[in-house]
């Protein structure tokens, strides 16, 4: 069996379960955002009264954060009042950071859990070994009510990744460059499992993008067996390593798919306005002038984001006309930004620091773009009208390059910035 | 309970990767009510679409639909603006339950040619027999959904067929 396998065979009180078959598992760490108030609706319609296991429940806000408006204000108190109803105590109100980040660092989360998250990023958090998906409103509901949810046992994918990533390029430009290659259908209803050399040495940070980003395949989660570094990541959040089970795939295991990568030879990625899968070399693709650069969400937010933007603008100004927009993707990466002084570097250099959260990459606020606009952005997804007007056009890459984009007043290559 | 062995209803057809910020656009996100969230449906994809769609109409596209962000307004939209069945090449994973928890039937098709159907005819989702066919004469088979899928389909969702089973559970007082 696959250690996916094993943890959703645990989870749901087997032995053995195989790709396809339907299970019925517990969760161990269930998660809402701001954006669903439909949980608590769908909770009560089911006849809810209370929920089976609060300590198990989490509320984050981090989409309307701080409240933009009267209504996403209302709808923030309703899930205030709820979680005291409940007794849900682990309630990370305004400010504390994107929900996948927030959860990474919690230390509730690591290898052998089971997190569903009202977010479709959620497959972030198996680069700590967990089984982690999003799910609808309803769904999270029927955990509120019950603690469980069924499964479909998904068949998994092995993408293979080696070689030595080259100065200049990041996680993001290696998962763009695999989503350009298979395509935005690739894995839907499956699991994606990342292995190889260039896994091994990548940080917890860089990691946490490729499964991030996993989902733009259709990818139902993502994993990397936990080694060294997802222990001291999680020994640094004060997670104890008794909290979690690691499970090991079996050698005879019989991969759905497998793909193979070799990035020692990759250049800075870019994908153009439209499909996150339509991915450029950054060298191809043209110097089109940018009114604003978006560095932050669950993608590109974390602490070696923030820094590489820092280590691109440090002693130089943001080009006339840009606005360059950063949000780091918790409050804990806020600090330590401006612990490390990237904070001052970056506000000198002209950019504009936002609260941590996620607003500006659906378009909710702090950000939004309009007709004609073109924005270089972090995030994971371009698609018409995400930013908000549909007439505006948004390139997804790497920080490096969307850093280098501000200071060139157009989509730039990094490596003429850097070294 | 609803009978949904047999749908019509006018086709609208769409191309792949429909995501659900153009089902839903993101800055309509704080909205609740399913009445304010119809109003919105498909405007990224067809910005006329929520003036066209009239009770009873299908929606016909590419593979892919649904993907994106797990937001259940995306399919609370498509049937409260009257939408009555989807038909696609294949569905995005989280898209794909979120409809089947609000009873709305999602039909995969994965050699459905989208632009082999023209928009605006009368197309028939035959449930029981597994047949997708159009007024133009284009016929697709399809496997129909098991029993309990289909059971949840027609309580008109999870939550009340949920809230039935509880019912039917609770004994009655003598």
């Amino acid at each position: 069996m696959h250690a996916i396998e094993k943890i959703l065979a645990k989870a749901s009180g087997k032995s053995e379960v195989r790709s396809g078959e339907i299970v019925e598992a517990r969760v161990d760490v269930a998660e809402v955002n701001d954006l669903y108030l439909q949980v608590i609706k769908s909770f009560y319609e089911m006849g809810g009264e209370r929920v089976a296991n609060p300590d198990k429940v989490t509320f984050v806000f981090d989409h309307y954060s701080p409240s933009p408006t009267i209504k996403a204000a209302d709808n923030q108190r309703q899930m205030r009042e709820f979680c005291e109803k409940m007794g849900i105590s682990r309630l990370f109100d305004v400010g504390e950071g994107v929900c996948h980040q927030v959860l990474a660092e919690s230390g509730l989360v690591g290898p052998g859990k089971i997190v569903i998250e009202t977010d479709s990023h959620s497959t972030t958090l198996g680069a700590l070994g967990a089984f982690a998906s999003g799910v609808g409103a309803t769904d999270l509901a029927i955990i509120l009510l019950t603690g469980q949810l069924w499964f479909k046992v998904p068949p998994v994918i092995r993408i293979e990744v080696d070689g030595a990533i080259p100065y200049g390029v990041m996680a993001k430009d290696v998962i763009l460059y695999i989503l350009g290659k298979l395509k935005q259908d690739a894995a839907i209803y499956k699991a994606v499992e990342y292995s190889g050399s260039a896994i091994s040495s990548m940080s917890m940070d860089e990691r946490f993008v490729l499964c991030n980003m996993s989902v733009e395949m259709g990818a139902k989660t993502a994993y990397i067996q936990p080694d060294d570094i997802t222990f001291n990541f999680l020994e640094e959040k004060g997670a104890k390593r008794d909290d979690f089970e690691v499970f090991v795939t079996d050698g005879d295991f019989c991969y759905q798919e497998s793909y193979a990568f070799d990035v020692s030879g990759l250049s800075p990625q870019v994908a153009l306005p439209g499909s996150v899968d339509d991915v450029a070399n950054i060298e191809d693709a043209q110097p089109v002038p940018v009114t604003q650069v978006f560095i932050g969400t669950c993608t590109g937010g974390r602490l070696n984001d923030i820094k590489t933007a820092a280590n691109i603008l440090r002693g130089r100004h943001v080009a006339k006309g840009v606005r360059c927009l950063i949000v780091p993707a918790s409050r804990t990466i806020f600090r330590d930004a401006l612990a490390e002084g990237y904070v001052k570097d970056l506000v000198e250099a002209g950019a504009v620091f936002v609260t941590p959260g996620c607003g500006p990459c659906l378009g909710a606020h702090e950000g939004v773009l309009t007709a004609g606009d073109v924005c270089v952005s972090t995030s994971s997804r371009n698609f018409p009208g995400r930013m908000g007007s549909t007439e505006a056009s948004i390139f997804v890459a790497s920080p490096a390059t969307a850093a280098a984009s501000a200071l060139a007043g157009h989509l730039a290559d990094p490596r003429n910035f850097i070294g | 309970m609803k009978e949904v062995e047999l749908i019509q209803g006018r086709v609208f057809v769409f191309g792949d990767n429909i995501d659900t910020d153009q089902i839903y656009p993101g800055r309509y996100l704080e909205l609740t009510e399913p009445e304010e969230v119809a109003l919105h449906a498909m405007e990224g994809a067809d910005p006329d679409f929520p003036s066209k769609v009239r009770p009873g109409d299908i929606i016909v596209a590419g593979k892919n639909f649904g993907c994106g962000s797990s937001r259940e307004h995306a399919v609370i939209t498509l049937i409260a603006s009257g939408v009555r069945a989807v038909v696609a090449k294949s569905f995005a994973r989280i898209f794909y339950r979120n409809a089947i928890n609000r009873g709305l039937p999602v039909v995969e098709i994965p050699d459905l040619e989208p632009n082999s159907i023209s928009q605006g005819s009368i197309a028939t989702l035959d449930f029981k027999n597994g047949i997708f066919s159009s007024s133009e004469g284009k016929t697709y088979n399809f496997v129909p959904f098991p029993d309990n899928i289909m059971a949840i389909i027609e309580a008109g969702g999870i939550m009340p067929f949920y809230k039935a089973k509880a019912t039917s559970r609770t004994p009655k007082k003598p």
